[in-house]
């Protein structure tokens, strides 16, 4: 009964103001030139990459114009979308069979199919090549000296999609976790079967969860560099690398780096229209309850047999070919003392890019959480920049700024830690923005209002309590850092191997029991996140 | 606080002018409050008024666009001016407590007193809310009344000169509440600090306060005692926002407003004009008098203590009456009905509200 003159609901403050996450003014000064260094070395690589390219304008152009590029455009493009195809064929029916039947086992399975994401992809298609390769495990096993090639492109499509797939069965897997089942319930009082609930109710709603899973996985692809290479497919990445060591025609490998970025712009681009649809979808909230699990009755032969299948060739395989050639090695001629070398320097060289990418996540971080606005989001964005940035391209990128610009930091640690630092950055900054979000700023207000100077409650308040996002996000650097690989092969100083490049170049040269213990030291090291992540969950 | 400024000595809080807006949205619109030493004061307001706003803008958390700030007598926010928080003495206790939840409540205290900790300044602190027992407790152990009550211990630990209080009882549950708002009063006059908080719960802020602020759209609609507020609303959105009300129009004649419901003394209005009376003032009754008038009982709502009657007056208007538990009233009564107790009378154009109340 109460009438308000209507300028009084028009004068209410939005949602947005009252929640508060933000203070209100501007940043700090050192704050923001702290923000801004961050953003700026983030911005280089591609940034000087444009640079070289506009020096040599004509060259450049005449390089993406050639008749070979075409061919690569293609063969690169055709691998991303059957690498997607195949790793939904295998993701999608994996996920419903684990979440929504009465499949034996179904937590283990769940739990076993998504550990392949562990695998590295030059580790995975080491482990193809020397079980199924000319002078492989199996060649051994079956006691005939040549087997058909599988390098190439049956190769590296292999590789990919048996150590990618999890990228689509997570989602999807959340996504039927998440259905409302009244749904479907719905659908089959109407008199429709299963397999027709399944095409017309259940798989239009996962929609989005396949199409942010392929999306990743088509990034994955698109920017991979050791399974193709190991494979011998001449991809971008390749094509790059080769242009790279021919160094008369590095113009080339800058001009393939640029149409590269372009196409990766093109996935991520994909990939924000399918999470803006995402929303329609949702099921409404407070449907907790179970969903119905049909039987399999017949068919669960041939469906626990589909989960043995890609298990074994995504696990059990690669563990048993690593154990195998860890055997063979124990009794060869491998050099132990070069392996800890390697993984010495691997630890040494992801430790310091973990404390440094957390020190620069920081600032990164409290500006977009703490001073919402242009200036911080712009930041922040421009830190997210690694994420669209295949390895291959900063290291190139930073080969030519080492080699023109800044001589004497080139071929040191440091330029390395720089690539990596500029890759793995928006890991942290997510991490650590993630932790900073739950540290009400009126905590910060309260120490306020009793006497501390802002400086003051940044060190007593806000550090200590996102000291352990911070801490989880220089960890999740540090595991991925590890990993990586073609950054390290270019921008690793002359002599400084590690456990990715040593895998490699053994791999390489048919050296399989050489690569067999560093890559158990990698696999074991790549675990502990997912670990924790299951614990957690 | 006054609302004539005819206090004496220098007010613990005066602002003059204040504006804040975010974006086009004016949350703060020319505010001026004064707030008397060792007082507790109210602002009350619906959600959105800019009551929350005016209380950062007093921490020290925001930054007005215009107006000043003087907290006892020294400019604290003006022109050139603006002393940063924790300069301010003013100390804040906030709707969601935010306590320190990396420290045990001893720690939370201490951290307030900075480098004057010492056990004994903290048990001290705590004794004052009755907390003593708790001190190596952690914060996310303890309960909501608890948490309040850590959180009015910190921010009264550095001895402020203020304290502000964003929505204090918002977050307890109704038995809980009650008893907290005594305590809380209790244990803010013992210290004998000033107060202020902000609330949207009209019978929180006359039950609790000395002076009542009523806010809407940014700017302080009226300012006076609780009883003031009450029974001598400025205006008819003051009226309705702080209890139920029955709006009449009127005709002033010879110094008596005439409504419906009888004659009321107009003050000095004129003209056509609103009578604004509480339903406690509507008088039912079974015997006619010389200034009553006929109504039927049409409904009753039994509340316990009390009962709400709704009453059809002659000309088809239906104003509420509530009367105490006792005796029971049945739909159909015929009754006859007074005005008896305070009633309120304003000029009909002073609320720019056109259209006749909805209530027929």
């Amino acid at each position: 009964m109460r009438r308000l003159a209507p300028s009084r609901s028009a004068g209410r403050l939005p949602a947005a103001l009252l929640a508060r996450n933000s203070l209100p003014g501007t940043a700090p000064v050192g704050l923001r030139i702290a923000g801004l260094l961050v953003a700026g070395a983030a911005i280089l690589p591609l940034a000087y990459l444009v640079i070289v390219i506009a020096g040599s304008a004509s060259e450049a152009w005449d390089a993406i114009w050639r008749d070979r590029t075409a061919a690569l455009v293609a063969r690169s493009v055709g691998l991303t979308a059957a690498v997607t195809l195949s790793a939904i064929a295998i993701a999608v029916p994996a996920a419903w069979l684990t979440v929504r039947t009465d499949l034996p086992f179904r937590r283990a399975w769940a739990a076993v199919l998504a550990l392949p994401l562990v695998i590295p992809s030059y580790i995975g298609a080491y482990a193809i090549i020397s079980a199924l390769g000319p002078r492989g495990f199996a060649a051994d096993l079956l006691g005939v000296t040549e087997l058909p090639s599988i390098s190439g492109f049956p190769g590296a499509w292999l590789a990919l999609t048996l150590f990618t797939y999890p990228y689509v069965l997570l989602p999807v897997r959340a996504s039927l976790r998440r259905l409302d089942p009244q749904i479907e319930e719905a659908a089959l009082g109407m008199g429709r079967t299963p397999v027709e609930v399944f095409r017309t109710v259940v798989l239009p709603q996962l929609r989005p969860a396949i199409g942010a899973g392929a999306l990743l996985v088509a990034m994955y692809v698109m920017s991979d560099f050791g399974a193709v290479s190991i494979m011998r497919f001449d991809s971008f990445t390749t094509s790059i690398y080769t242009s790279y060591q021919a160094s008369f025609d590095r113009t080339s490998a800058a001009a393939l780096s640029a149409l590269l970025v372009a196409l990766m712009f093109v996935i991520l681009w994909l990939e924000s229209r399918s999470r803006s649809t995402e929303a329609l979808y949702r099921s409404t909230p407070g449907s907790q309850r179970q969903a119905l699990r049909i039987p399999l009755k017949r068919w669960r032969v041939p469906a626990t047999a589909f989960c043995g299948l890609v298990a074994s060739f995504s696990l059990v395989l690669p563990v048993a070919v690593l154990v195998y050639w860890s055997g063979q090695s124990v009794a060869g001629d491998v050099d132990f003392g070069e392996i800890g070398s390697a993984a010495a320097n691997s630890l040494l060289a992801s430790g310091i890019c973990a404390v440094v990418a957390g020190i620069c996540a920081v600032p990164v971080a409290v500006l977009s959480v703490r001073y919402k606005g242009r200036f911080s989001s712009g930041i922040e964005r421009l830190t997210y920049i690694g994420h669209a940035l295949p390895g291959i391209v900063v290291a190139l990128a930073l080969v030519f700024f080492g080699t023109r610009v800044v001589i004497e930091l080139y071929q040191t640690l440091g330029m390395l830690i720089f690539a990596w630092v500029v890759l793995f950055l928006p890991l942290a900054v997510g991490v650590v923005r993630a932790s900073l979000l739950q540290v009400s700023p009126r905590i910060e207000d309260a120490a306020r209002s009793v006497g501390r100077t802002r400086s003051n409650v940044m060190r007593t308040v806000t550090v200590p309590l996102m000291a352990s996002g911070l801490l989880a996000g220089c960890a999740l650097v540090f595991l991925t850092a590890i990993k990586e690989l073609p950054a390290t092969l270019i921008l690793g100083p002359t002599g400084f191997e590690t456990l990715a490049t040593e895998i490699w170049s053994a791999t390489g040269s048919g050296f399989f029991e050489g690569a067999a213990i560093p890559a158990l030291i990698l696999l074991a090291v790549s675990a502990v996140p997912l670990y924790l992540l299951t614990v957690s969950e | 606080m006054s609302a004539t400024g005819q206090n004496s000595g220098v007010s613990a809080i005066t602002c003059t002018g204040l504006a804040k807006s975010y974006g086009r949205v004016k949350a703060v619109d020319g505010l001026d409050l004064e707030v008397e030493r060792g007082s507790i004061a109210a602002l009350v307001g619906p959600s959105g008024c800019g009551k929350t706003t005016t209380l950062r803008l007093l921490a020290g958390f925001e930054r007005p666009d215009a107006g000043t700030i003087s907290a006892n007598g020294r400019v604290i926010v003006g022109v050139g001016t603006f002393v940063p928080p924790e300069h301010r003495r003013i100390g804040v206790v906030f709707q969601d407590y935010a306590l320190f939840p990396h420290l045990d409540v001893a720690g939370n205290i201490a951290y307030a007193l900075g480098r004057k900790a010492d056990k004994e300044r903290v048990a001290e602190v705590l004794r004052l809310v009755g907390l003593d027992e708790i001190t190596d407790r952690q914060v996310h152990e303890l309960s909501g009344g608890q948490q309040q009550r850590v959180a009015l211990a910190r921010a009264l630990a550095p001895s402020p000169d203020v304290v502000l209080l964003d929505e204090p009882f918002s977050n307890l549950d109704a038995s809980l509440r009650d008893r907290l708002r005594q305590e809380v009063s209790r244990i803010l006059r013992e210290t004998g600090v000033t107060a202020i908080f902000v609330t949207h719960d009209q019978e929180e802020a006359l039950s609790v306060a000395d002076t009542v602020a009523v806010m809407s759209e940014g700017r302080i609609e009226q300012i006076g005692s609780p009883e003031e507020v009450y029974s001598r609303p400025s205006n008819r959105w003051v009226a309705e926002f702080i209890g139920e009300i029955e709006v009449l129009s009127g005709q002033v004649r010879e110094g008596r407003a005439e409504c419906e419901l009888g004659s009321v003394p107009a003050g000095d209005a004129v003209g056509d004009v609103d009578v604004l009376i509480r339903p406690e003032s509507i008088a039912v009754s079974v015997q006619a008098s010389r200034r009553s008038v006929p109504a039927e009982v049409v409904s009753r709502r039994f509340f316990g203590h009390d009962q709400l009657l709704a009453l059809r007056l002659g000309s088809g208007r239906v104003v509420r009456s509530r009367q105490l538990g006792f005796p029971t009233w049945h739909a159909g009564d015929r009754v006859h009905v007074t005005i008896d107790g305070p009633a309120d009378v304003t000029s009909a154009a002073s609320n720019g509200e056109a259209a006749p109340s909805s209530v027929n």
